[in-house]
């Protein structure tokens, strides 16, 4: 049992209900009880689909608990394939469906259809929603392709332009909608066509063609590398493993295209036009270097922030973690590139005390670490799903390529307080209107909230620990009143870190009672 | 399990569960049965509907130093945040104990694991009075017994905490009912009224703002003693007893009004307080149950009514005529039709409920027209097909399909913002009604 205030991913089932809500000619029937239906509304609210996502639920309650659940889903089986016609039936438990083990999957091969029917295997207990996103997608495309030959391709022989599939972008994917049209740009421009984007926009039909691509392009891999892995096997399918998200990672991704399709792409990296760059480094940027930063949210998009925040934005990347137990891999040596551990965990919790312990200035992290951010008063911009209804907006806003670059200088940079009032309020202390307690004035007026600007002031999850580990050692360091006085004086957004600092330094040197001395030997040692 | 006693069919299947029978009470899909002169048309079938656990987004923003903790999967710790997520909260004051492979292996197991849940909840939150275990349909299949669990907690915490437990499963509950089953965990530890105190209690969460209106009125008319359940606090607890009079101001409370009445409270029989007509029968019935005159009643509550009315006109008018359907939600559904049909001149069409409470629907049931098309239970696919021929000008439904009928061109009003919204007594009969004109106005609006 885990304590679990907000989770990060849904049940796996969620991720079977997101490939076939991103398809076409796909449905879903799901063994589930009564209530389970609040998925549709993440599709329909969230995502602000004009359709209700192809799913039937058997809905199950009490009542038909103790007669034949077994008959309920033969009827529901038969009934939603007779009224969708679905050109491909994904069968499937939810939770609690799981525990009764009525095995719809396998009722439902025995039952004739004419299409074809994918059984899932998703284990509510131990997976989660993306890899039961991956699995769906893997066993569909297994099932169509079952038989098909790998083909011999040659764009140049058959005088053609290389073609990709651009695999991995679904319904409640965090900007698939504008990352799928600015990739399809990106590799129009190094002379490449897409062959077709799965599962967002697929049909069953489209699956077939997959292997008439020259190479795959694994945009999420999240949902997508076991089934790139697979058609490489089978259908001998390079496939492209560079996420296109910040600048550098784009170029890489052009340089990766061009050795996989054989092409020059050089042509298009100096072609690529994006502002980051020149905003980055005009002087108004200036105080954005060595800016703090805790980053959160699934492996590619925390690897392709950490590289951004580090290469293109001038932070200091103080903590990375990731609820992608899957990339445990990928995200350690990302990690240890910028001298941190990765925090490898689904826990919302540990995500929290290790927030309130770094500290740090800018949380880029998902809807979750917002929750966190407000508690601790500190600036954050969202990165990652799973997000909420404001992260599906109308204007176009990818996070892949060199415009997605753009969106993310303006996105990262819009929580912090600007430049001249971080200095002014750095000055004087004691304005009305400007002050500690007010939140950025671009961002609106009013205060924060109790909890702003010293973080953790009520008992934190890692609290009791904390002093139990206490008892015994050292006792924490008492600061004087003109100490906690001085620094009141420091910029709100680093004194978390200060205070930090000097306890961890008096702490070491024996230093009972903290003073205005002691701040600032702190401060010399450590800088900043 | 902690079951209601309402002659509803979920609470009946409940029971069964409970028992380990499998007949089914009724046969849902047979025919049609005869309440009063109405006909009412049972479905089964796939049902899109929240459960119970829903429930928790509004309690607990009214019991303030209440909190949630729900023992179940994945699944209910997506439901929750799916629906309260938007808003971004410092402490949160609901939480899942996900139940892992591990747990699902030994019984014994799983409750040193609540227990160590609970222990490491409440050192993370000394501000919780009350922490209620909300059972799901997981820790319900594989029989985990909170009732126990909450019994055995509370006796650690030795009075510093009071722990207790209900279901807000989609086996058992739907939606509102969740508010019910929670209630009901409540009646055990009311304290008891004095012997021979006449109170009124009000049955059903309100919104403070509704609360404190009603509490003028009733203080006006001379009710000896008013309290309400839930309350604001889970420290303020109103005491039930023989001279406790029941008034429910939420349709949807069926069970614990059971409880409350096994008790020794008495329940007043009273439509809802939606709109003019219902909330001045429901103050009447009130206040005939403690003697006081009718001509007390019109006296008090006819400042509120005429000025209601003057509010009410200027939406009547946009509404009379409208054909209106509502999919199966709350529980307010029929209270609401019969609103809008009296009140508002609107047409019904097809009036849908998740269940049929009669005990605490009688008076509302009285008030529909007799050849009202009123079903309960759900088969989603065969209602649409219904609304699709019917066509109504509005049709109230849940946020799963209000989006997709927009986009077929019918005009919807989303049900669960009338759980969420100050839409009782005399001065929200008019802000009830613009509930139903504002997709109305928007469409009339809006270029393209």
């Amino acid at each position: 049992m885990q304590l679990t205030v907000w989770t990060y991913e849904g049940p796996p089932h969620m991720g079977a209900i997101r490939i076939a809500a991103s398809m076409q000619g796909v449905h879903c029937v799901l063994h589930a009880p009564q209530g389970d239906s609040y998925a549709d509304l993440l599709f329909t609210m969230i995502a602000r689909s004009a359709k209700r996502p192809p799913v039937t639920y058997t809905s199950f309650q009490a009542r038909d608990m103790g007669a034949d659940t077994a008959e309920l889903v033969r009827k529901t089986l038969r009934e939603t394939v007779e009224r969708f016609q679905p050109r491909a039936l994904l069968v499937g438990e939810a939770c609690t469906g799981e525990l009764l083990q009525d095995q719809p999957a396998a009722l439902a091969q025995g039952m004739g259809f004419d299409c074809p029917v994918v059984p899932l295997e998703l284990p509510a207990f131990t997976r989660k929603e993306h890899w039961g996103a991956s699995e769906t997608f893997h066993q569909l495309v297994r099932t169509l392709l079952r038989g098909q030959q790998p083909r011999r391709l040659d764009p140049v022989a058959e005088g053609r332009r290389p073609r990709a599939n651009l695999l991995g972008a679904t319904a409640l994917g965090f900007r698939c909608r504008d990352d799928i049209a600015e990739v399809t740009k990106l590799l129009d421009s190094a002379g490449v066509d897409v062959n077709l984007s799965a599962p967002a926009g697929a049909s069953p039909e489209d699956l077939l063609r997959i292997p008439e691509a020259d190479f795959n392009v694994c945009l999420y891999p999240e949902i997508a590398q076991s089934t790139c892995v697979w058609l490489e096997r089978m259908f001998k399918q390079p496939w492209v493993k560079t996420v296109p998200i910040g600048v550098g990672a784009t170029r890489d991704f052009l340089i990766e295209v061009g050795e996989v399709a054989g092409i020059d792409t050089s042509a298009a990296i100096a072609a690529g036009r994006t502002r980051l760059p020149w905003f980055s480094r005009s002087v108004d940027s200036t105080y954005l270097t060595g800016k703090r930063v805790f980053i959160f949210g699934d492996a590619s998009h925390v690897i392709a922030a950490a590289r951004i925040a580090t290469e293109e934005l001038g932070f200091e990347v103080v903590g990375l973690g990731s609820y992608s137990r899957e990339f445990g891999r990928e995200l350690r040596a990302a990690a240890e590139r910028y001298g941190v551990e990765a925090l490898i965990s689904d826990d919302y919790l540990e995500v929290e005390s290790a927030v309130l312990d770094l500290a740090p200035e800018l949380v880029l992290g998902t809807q979750m670490e917002r929750h966190i951010a407000k508690r601790a008063g500190i600036p954050c911009a969202v990165i990652s799903s799973p997000v909420h209804v404001q992260d599906f907006p109308a204007r176009y806003a990818p996070q892949m390529g060199f415009e997605g670059a753009n969106v993310i200088f303006d996105t990262w940079v819009h929580p912090l307080m600007m430049g001249l009032e971080e200095h002014l309020i750095t000055m004087f202390r004691e304005d009305e209107e400007f002050h500690d307690e007010a939140v950025a004035s671009h961002l609106g007026s009013g205060k924060l909230s109790a909890a702003s600007a010293e973080p953790s002031p009520k008992p934190a999850a890692a609290e009791p620990t904390a002093s139990a580990d206490s008892i015994g050692a050292d006792v924490a360091p008492v600061w004087e009143p003109e100490a906690e006085l001085e620094l009141k004086k420091i910029p709100f957004f680093v004194r978390g870190k200060a205070r930090r600092n000097t306890e961890r330094f008096a702490a070491e040197r024996g230093v009972a009672r903290i003073t205005v001395e002691t701040l600032y030997d702190a401060k010399a040692y450590f800088g900043r | 399990m902690t079951g209601t006693s309402s002659t509803s069919d979920a609470a009946a299947s409940q029971a069964c569960l409970a028992s380990g029978l499998g007949t089914s009470s009724s046969d849902p899909s047979a025919g049609n049965l005869r309440s009063g002169n109405l006909q009412v048309q049972h479905e089964q079938g796939q049902r899109q509907v929240f459960c119970g656990l829903a429930g928790i987004v509004w309690l607990h923003r009214k019991i303030q130093d209440a909190f949630f903790l729900v023992v179940g999967s994945r699944t209910c710790a997506h439901l929750l945040q799916s629906a309260a997520g938007v808003m971004i909260f410092a402490e949160p004051r609901f939480a899942t104990a996900v139940l892992g492979d591990r747990d699902l292996a030994g019984l014994a197991d799983c409750n040193e694991e609540l227990d160590r849940v609970v222990t490491e909840l409440l050192a993370r939150r000394p501000d919780i009075g009350t922490l209620f275990l909300v059972a799901s349909c997981p820790s319900e299949v594989i029989k985990l017994d909170l009732d126990n669990a909450a019994e055995r907690l509370s006796r650690e915490q030795q009075g510093r905490v009071r722990v207790l437990a209900y279901s807000g499963s989609g086996l058992d509950t739907t939606f509102t009912q969740g508010e019910d089953t929670c209630l009901s965990a409540l009646v055990p530890v009311l304290p008891e009224a004095a012997a021979g105190t006449d109170a009124l209690l009000v049955l059903g969460t309100l919104p403070d703002v509704v609360e404190d209106q009603f509490r003028r009125l009733f203080e006006a008319l001379g009710i000896p003693s008013l309290h309400f359940l839930p309350p604001r606090r889970g420290s303020e607890l109103p005491p039930v007893g023989p001279g406790t009079r029941l008034l429910a101001a939420q349709p949807f409370v069926g069970g614990t009004a059971a409880a409350l009445i096994d008790r020794g409270a008495t329940l007043i029989e009273a439509p809802y307080p939606f709109g003019i007509e219902g909330t001045r029968a429901w103050i009447a019935a009130a206040a005939e149950a403690f003697g006081i005159s009718a001509a007390r009643v019109e006296a008090v509550t006819a400042p509120a009514a005429k000025r209601a009315a003057v509010g009410l006109e200027r939406y009547r008018a946009q509404l009379a005529g409208k054909r209106i359907s509502f999919m199966p939600d709350s529980q307010l559904e029929i209270p609401l039709a019969r609103f809008l049909q009296r009140e508002c001149g609107m047409e019904l069409v097809e009036v849908g409920v998740p269940y049929l409470d009669r005990r605490m629907m009688g008076a509302e049931l009285n008030w529909l027209p007799s050849d009202l098309r009123l079903t309960e239970g759900q088969d989603l696919e065969r209602q649409l097909d219904r609304l699709r021929v019917d066509r109504p000008d509005l049709t109230v439904c849940g946020l799963g399909l209000a989006n997709p009928l927009e986009a077929e061109g019918l005009t919807t009003k989303w049900s669960i913002e009338l759980v969420f919204s100050p839409v009782h007594g005399f001065d929200q009969a008019a802000d009830l009604a613009e509930l139903f004109v504002r997709p109305l106005n928007r469409r009339d609006r809006l270029a393209f």
